[in-house]
């Protein structure tokens, strides 16, 4: 029997049932559409975490103290003091990748304006920061050499910290407001950078010269991490190894001791985040595989029902002439069927889902064209697997048995 | 000499069923010419039944040979057995089996879709010639549920013919029907066997069996008799002869 025959008997066994084929369609739709609209959105969340670490700078490099151990135990507290100012300037003096560094130290606190307060951050740094976190001034200006070295008490202010104070379109250049006790004047605003994938809010902050943080709020001689640019993205993978040999010799750290600092750079970064939204893609697709399974299960089942449902028409076609492998092949072409028209239902279903929940949620979707091509893969395969036995089940029938069938 | 369509010779046929070993067929032989119209008799148990799934080469004897239309079926496979149903051989059943939900026409190409020689177009005209043949040319889109008994007979008798068989093969092809309704059906049958067409019927009525040429006589799994229908009836002349059916007029 031709190709041509088998799709049409297929076709017409399919017709004769249309709602029973649609229910079992049904769990092949609901699988694969799950399965295409949740690697949509795992994907998505992978690609917009990335597309946000890299517009921090793919050539970033961030210190971070931290990380040594002695017989096994985390030096918590002396540890975390373990950058310095002095590193900063033995990094400037002999890397030869890198272009651009600062200092940050932070701290939160109330920012107070009038009778308004509000919970926020605020960040020591120097001009150059400003450039390695791609965070520009809108209105204002920068902090000055002199502002920097006698630890002036001046900020440059987030969108979110001006509308909780100052209220929505004001301008508060020029303006003082209180940083928990300490009064700071305001000589610039930043540029909006909205929500971050994490969803931290990269707009409610102050940034202030490293020196004022440092004396006037913490009080502290240590540094909490440094940021740095390579010269370009080439140049990252090599900053992040002279960075971390300065710091080495800096620290006095002998060879077979572990640094008392991380030095990460953004394409670790990216990797983590990925790696993690890998897992959760993983997770995501897993489940919804499972739904997947479960609707090949159904197919199995009907293709079961529908063979002991049809013994006499298979008792008929074999007497007819209709060799075992027709009948096998009619069986397996109608579960394949099943299987690929829910299939294909389900990835247009899974497509629409994915631009849906992408647009009411506001979740960043991104459909791989991979996915498809492997859910109708599964799909087909589906269709083989679940349908094999059944339709093995028919193929093996006595005619004689089945024609007296009742 | 006419050709001889089914030879065989010492057939044997047992079932085992456990430790018990029934013996439907007990040597058979028997010799069916082209253009016969033969009726195959017994009582239940007699190994009728049996005989015709082993020349409609549904089954394997036991022992013994069977030739059909010169071929030596005994040492075939099971799909050459298909395709020698699908060249051969013709089958009406009692409850007619046709696929429901599925038109006259469709019913009728179904054979013809296993033989991959005959395409589509041709299907379907082979088709329509044998729904002619049996006078349901108008009717050929109709579904099995909305033909009467002898109609959906009908279109089972035109998917026999379908393959232009060697032999049509019907097993109590009246069995369901009432007795006008089955003298039109042997009416065809007789019209077909005029044509040349070679039939074996197998049927408990001796009544059907009268109007067939040779009756075969089974019992215990033996051919008790074979004989030569002598008063042959003439169906189109019986249904003629049967009360009208216009009490309720």
């Amino acid at each position: 029997m031709n190709f041509k025959n088998l799709i049409k008997i297929a076709l017409n066994a399919l017709q004769r049932n249309k709602m029973r084929a649609f229910l079992t369609m049904l769990g092949i739709i609901i699988g694969v559409a799950s399965v295409i609209a949740m690697l949509a959105i795992g994907q998505g969340s992978k690609k917009s975490i990335q597309d946000q670490v890299s517009s921090m700078g793919s050539n970033m490099i961030n210190v971070m103290p931290g990380g040594q151990m002695f017989g096994g135990v985390q030096m918590g507290n002396t540890s975390m003091k373990s950058l310095k100012l002095a590193d900063i300037d033995a990094i400037r003096a002999q890397s030869t990748a890198i272009s651009r560094i600062s200092p940050e130290v932070r701290s939160s606190g109330q920012a107070i304006y009038g009778n308004k307060n509000t919970p926020t951050s605020i960040y020591g740094v120097n001009n150059e920061y400003l450039d390695i976190r791609k965070v520009s001034v809108k209105t204002g200006r920068k902090f000055t050499e002199n502002e920097i070295k006698s630890a002036a008490k001046v900020c440059l202010i987030g969108k979110t910290v001006i509308t909780e104070l100052f209220g929505e379109n004001a301008d508060p250049v020029g303006k003082y407001i209180r940083f928990n006790s300490i009064p700071v004047k305001i000589i610039g605003v930043l540029t909006e950078k909205g929500q971050s994938t994490f969803g931290q809010d990269q707009d409610d902050l102050l940034i202030a010269p490293y020196t004022m943080v440092q004396k006037r709020i913490l009080a502290i001689d240590y540094i909490q991490g440094i940021y740095a640019s390579a010269i370009n993205e080439q140049k990252a993978s090599l900053a992040k190894t002279e960075v971390e040999n300065i710091l080495r010799a800096k620290h006095k750290i002998a060879d077979d001791q572990d640094n008392d600092f991380e030095v990460r750079s953004q394409d670790e970064l990216i990797k983590t985040f990925g790696s993690i939204s890998d897992v959760l893609t993983i997770l995501l697709g897993a489940i919804a595989g499972i739904s997947l399974l479960v609707g090949g299960i159904g197919i199995m089942n009907i293709m079961y029902v529908s063979v002991t449902e049809r013994t006499r028409e298979i008792g008929l076609r074999m007497s007819i002439g209709g060799r075992g492998k027709d009948i096998l092949m009619q069986f397996l072409t109608e579960s394949i069927m099943i299987s690929v028209i829910g299939g294909v239902i389900g990835i247009l279903l899974g497509l629409g889902a994915a631009k849906g929940v992408g647009s009411i949620m506001n979740w960043p979707v991104e459909v791989m064209p991979q996915a498809v091509v492997l859910a109708f893969c599964v799909c087909t395969a589906i269709g083989v697997f679940f349908g094999w036995y059944p339709a093995r089940k028919a193929s093996n029938l006595d005619p004689i048995d089945a024609l007296r069938y009742e | 000499m006419t050709k001889t369509i089914i030879e065989v010779k010492n057939l044997r046929k047992d079932f085992f069923m456990g430790e018990v070993t029934v013996h439907a067929l007990r040597g058979v032989s028997l010799e069916i010419k082209a253009g016969e119209f033969v009726a195959i008799m017994g009582t239940s148990g007699s190994g009728k039944s049996t005989m015709l799934n082993i020349l409609g080469c549904l089954d394997k004897p036991t022992s013994g040979e069977y030739y059909l239309d010169e071929v030596a079926v005994s040492g075939l496979t099971k799909n050459e057995l298909a395709m020698l149903r699908n060249r051969k051989l013709g089958f009406v059943f009692q409850s007619y089996n046709l696929l429901a939900r599925t038109s006259a026409l469709e019913n009728v190409e179904l054979p013809l879709l296993y033989n991959s020689k005959i395409k589509a177009k041709e299907r379907k005209e082979i088709a329509i010639h044998a729904l002619e043949a049996v006078g349901l040319a108008d009717r050929m889109h109709h579904m099995p549920n909305q033909l009467s008994g002898g109609q959906q007979q009908r279109v089972a008798i035109a998917r026999s013919l379908v393959n232009d068989p060697v032999v049509i093969l019907a097993d109590e092809a009246t069995g369901n029907l009432d007795t006008r309704t089955s003298y039109e059906i042997m009416a065809l049958f007789q019209e077909l066997n005029s044509k040349g067409k070679t039939i074996v019927f197998v049927t408990h009525e001796p009544d059907i069996a009268k109007f067939t040429s040779k009756n075969v006589i089974f019992k215990d799994g033996h051919i008790i008799k074979q004989l030569d229908v002598v008063d042959r009836n003439d169906a189109r002349q019986m249904i003629a002869e049967l009360p009208a059916v216009n009490e309720y007029d």
